[in-house]
């Protein structure tokens, strides 16, 4: 055995070592998520894009009638969610690719973490209000 | 990272370039984009849930020359992501890995997203300017 000192006085069997290394069981579910919310947007993206048209020249009343209709609202909201979901996925993907500083990369994967959940909020609160008020 | 002194891949210059690579980097592209646009809608609910005044500000913004010159790019950009996210759908289902395949649907996803882009302006600038 040539192996350098540090492996020789290390006891622990190796499998120990590698265990919780690498994907874990878990790096299948990134991917997942990123193909199911593609998916989702394939339809919810045509439809979102449908529905703006049709509201091509809509005045305020109109425009808020349409969108505080039931199935649109619904609609509506699960597009920004599935939206936002997707694009922090996507966007975490970009920023582990180039970021190559290890506190930036923590940083900007923490920040578009922030400004989603944010942008999904406030997305989900404007269409509540636009449905529930009368 | 960047401290590891694993060896670098051949310099982005020695290739050719090839509508795959195209394909590709646009992807990542719109996708950054559109999710910067996603903030444009965001702006739009919540002025329309503001009220009257907010809304009428919001549509004289998109409907000026920069707003409707930044529309036009993230509608393209909307649907090249459409476009290629469907093709990277049915690769991931183990569709089109051959190679004039895979040619051909790249160029499929550029076709088809500035056909379509073209087909909504179209009807936009008909049916009488601007949002």
């Amino acid at each position: 055995m040539s192996a350098p000192d540090s492996v020789v006085k290390d006891r622990r069997n190796p499998l120990k070592i590698a265990r919780g290394l690498g994907s874990s069981q878990s790096g299948v579910g990134h991917w997942w998520t990123q193909r199911l919310t593609a998916a989702a947007l394939v339809l919810l993206g045509v439809w979102f894009v449908v529905t703006v048209l049709c509201l091509l020249h809509a005045d305020y009343t109109t425009a808020r009638a349409a969108v505080a209709k039931p199935w649109n609202a619904l609609l509506l909201i699960a597009f920004m969610l599935t939206m936002f979901w997707h694009a922090v996925l996507g966007l975490q993907v970009v920023i582990e690719d180039y970021v190559h500083v290890r506190w930036k990369e923590v940083v900007l994967l923490a920040a578009i973490k922030f400004l989603a959940v944010l942008g999904a909020l406030a997305s989900v609160l404007a269409v509540l209000r636009i449905a529930l008020t009368p | 990272m960047a401290d590891t002194q694993r060896p670098l891949s051949p310099h982005i210059q020695v290739y050719k370039w090839q509508v795959q690579m195209v394909s590709s980097i646009l992807h990542r592209a719109t996708g950054i984009a559109l999710a910067v646009g996603s903030l444009l809608v965001v702006c739009g609910l919540l002025q329309l849930a503001a009220g009257e005044d907010g809304f009428n500000h919001f549509k004289s913004v998109i409907g000026s020359p920069v707003g409707m010159v930044l529309l036009i790019g993230w509608s393209w950009a909307l649907f090249y992501h459409l476009c290629n996210g469907i093709r990277h759908l049915l690769q991931d289902a183990g569709l089109g890995y051959e190679i004039p395949q895979f040619v051909r649907s790249s160029w499929l996803s550029l076709a088809g997203s500035i056909a379509l882009t073209v087909l909504v302006w179209a009807y936009v600038l008909t049916a009488g300017g601007a949002a």
